[in-house]
């Protein structure tokens, strides 16, 4: 089990993390959500014990992270990529991943035998004799996950695994990271929502060092404990009736105007849609487009994260 | 100790595998002994002296050179935040950091056996002032490693680390050189004289391995490993 409580990172005025805490219980994959320069690098970065939290505490299976006795047992327990996968680029995969074994502490007997595994886990296999200088993002990516995974950790942390990678790669390494997380606790970060919303069981959004929401991403779509959808209505143009005419439509819970564009937030047990392109050909507002959309984790995240 | 071990291997493939250990090793080779060769005729003596002198100032430049990228390398590509985050003590990773480039500052001078080879069959030097004088070279050397790889360790730029290593070895050279010991009162130009590594190589290069003289390359060496074992895990990265 994971225990942050508290933490507060301050580089020089500014606070990259500002009270943060949570629990994670064994088994979560967790995705770590926020705009750029929210705090999720930091965040990662205190739970792998790379960088020190000014205060607060970081808890693994009730050791304390910080501890200097603690620490290498601690760090033992966790695999870790740091953001962009950086590796030693002269070296091949295959002496780059028996190179990360042996500092984990993986026997010299065994450590062929857990090379194999990784590479088969990870795809690896046809370029596994390859230089790292000469792999592309996907593979540099695969290698970044092989190297966190090889000493069979019970916590993995991912510092943004998918950036920078075409859809395809993305897609691979978002299946591996499911693979992964059917057996272990894995934390990762990104703001790619979609990706968060299919790996994840839980998300955690942080906004200028604060957690702004933490469940499920079910739970956080539906926040008000009610389902809710988004209207997209565009007319040629905008009447002063208009607005007030449909404020008064039920289920109405907020209502956007941006130039010719109508954003409607309703719940979605009333289905208004009908009612609204009514009022605008009544109007004679011209009606061009109406959509429903149900609310989904970007939306959440965007007015979670706006400024 | 065996997680030592696979950074030193680690560092020296590195050393290795890239042109730079090679054109190190070259130019130390080949400018160190050009230099002893020309005026080894001329002296007509039967000595390593000259060699040994010629080290204080060539290492000056040759040993940067390879402590540079030791830890600079590792904060340009952020390998840094892998190698810190393994189960492994950030003094261990220092030493190991610094016995690497012990291991290629040794394979360097070993590979200038030709010259006592060449000196032994010319004349009948002193054997025990060659040992020494290898001895006081692998500790003058091994001091610069130290100030090479703190610095090495507070910048990411190796360019800076290199021409910034290269400065302080000088200063620390120069305080006991007589021309500036002169102008200083007596008390402070025997502080100057007892730091300088050219005061405490001089002496071993008489042939006299003092304690007081391994004790103060020793302190030094550590001290500035300390320095570099305090600013990896100062924890402030960026």
């Amino acid at each position: 089990m994971i225990k942050v409580d508290n933490l507060v990172k301050k580089y020089g005025e500014i606070a990259a993390l500002d009270g943060v805490s949570f629990k994670l219980n064994d088994g979560e994959v967790v995705g770590v959500l926020g705009p750029n320069g929210a705090g999720k690098t930091t965040l990662l970065r205190i739970l792998v014990a790379f960088l020190e939290p000014d205060s607060g505490k970081v808890e693994i299976d009730g050791l304390n992270i910080n501890q200097p006795l603690l620490q290498q047992k601690i760090k033992g327990k966790i695999g870790y990529l740091p953001e962009s996968a950086p590796l030693y680029e002269d070296m091949t995969v295959t002496e780059y991943l028996i190179f990360v074994g042996k500092m984990q502490g993986i026997k010299s007997d065994d450590i062929y035998e857990k090379l194999a595994e990784v590479i088969e886990k990870c795809g690896l296999k046809e370029k596994k004799n390859a230089e790292i200088s000469t792999l592309s993002k996907g593979y540099r990516q695969r290698t970044g996950i092989a190297q966190a995974l090889i000493h069979n950790p019970e916590i993995i942390i991912l510092d943004e695994p998918t950036t920078g990678l075409d859809p395809n790669q993305r897609i691979e390494i978002r299946d591996l990271i499911m693979e992964i997380g059917k057996s272990k606790t894995v934390i990762l970060s990104s703001h790619v929502l979609s990706e968060v919303q299919s790996t994840c069981s839980r998300v955690i959004i942080i906004n200028k060092g604060k957690i702004a929401a933490d469940g499920t991403p079910e739970e956080l779509e539906n926040k008000d404990g009610k389902n809710k959808s988004t209207i997209y209505v565009e007319v040629e143009k905008i009447g002063n009736s208009l607005l007030p005419r449909l404020e008064t439509l039920e289920g109405v819970n907020d209502i956007k105007i941006i130039e010719n564009r109508i954003i409607i937030i309703s719940d979605t047990e009333n289905d208004i849609r009908k009612d609204i392109a009514r009022i605008i050909i009544e109007e004679e507002h011209g009606l061009l487009e109406l959509v429903r959309k149900q609310i989904n984790l970007e939306d959440v995240f965007i007015d979670l994260t706006k400024e | 100790m065996n997680k030592i071990l696979t950074i030193t291997k680690k560092e020296l493939n590195s050393y290795f595998n890239s042109p730079l250990g090679y054109i190190v090793v070259s130019v130390f080779l080949i400018i160190s002994g050009w230099l002893f060769i020309q005026t080894f005729f001329v002296i007509g003596q039967a000595s390593l002296r000259s060699f040994f002198n010629l080290l204080p100032v060539l290492f000056m430049f040759i040993i940067p050179a390879i402590t540079m990228s030791s830890w600079s390398e590792e904060k340009r590509s952020g390998t840094i935040e892998v190698l810190m985050t393994f189960p492994i003590s950030a003094i261990k990773v220092v030493i190991a950091k610094f016995f690497s480039n012990f291991v290629f500052l040794l394979i360097m001078l070993a590979l200038t056996i030709a010259i006592p080879i060449m000196v032994t069959n010319l004349g009948a030097p002193d054997s025990g002032i060659i040992w020494a004088g290898y001895i006081g070279a692998l500790l003058l050397g091994s001091v610069y490693i130290a100030i090479g790889l703190w610095i090495s360790s507070v910048t990411k730029n190796q360019i800076i680390s290199f021409l910034v290593t290269a400065a302080i070895i000088f200063i620390f050279y120069m305080v006991g050189n007589s021309l500036i010991l002169d102008t200083m009162p007596n008390s402070v130009a025997a502080v100057g004289k007892f730091l300088s590594f050219s005061t405490h190589f001089n002496s071993i290069l008489r042939g006299v391995i003092s304690l007081s003289d391994i004790f103060y390359y020793i302190s030094v060496i550590i001290f500035f490993l300390f320095l570099n074992a305090r600013a990896i895990s100062l924890k402030n990265w960026k």
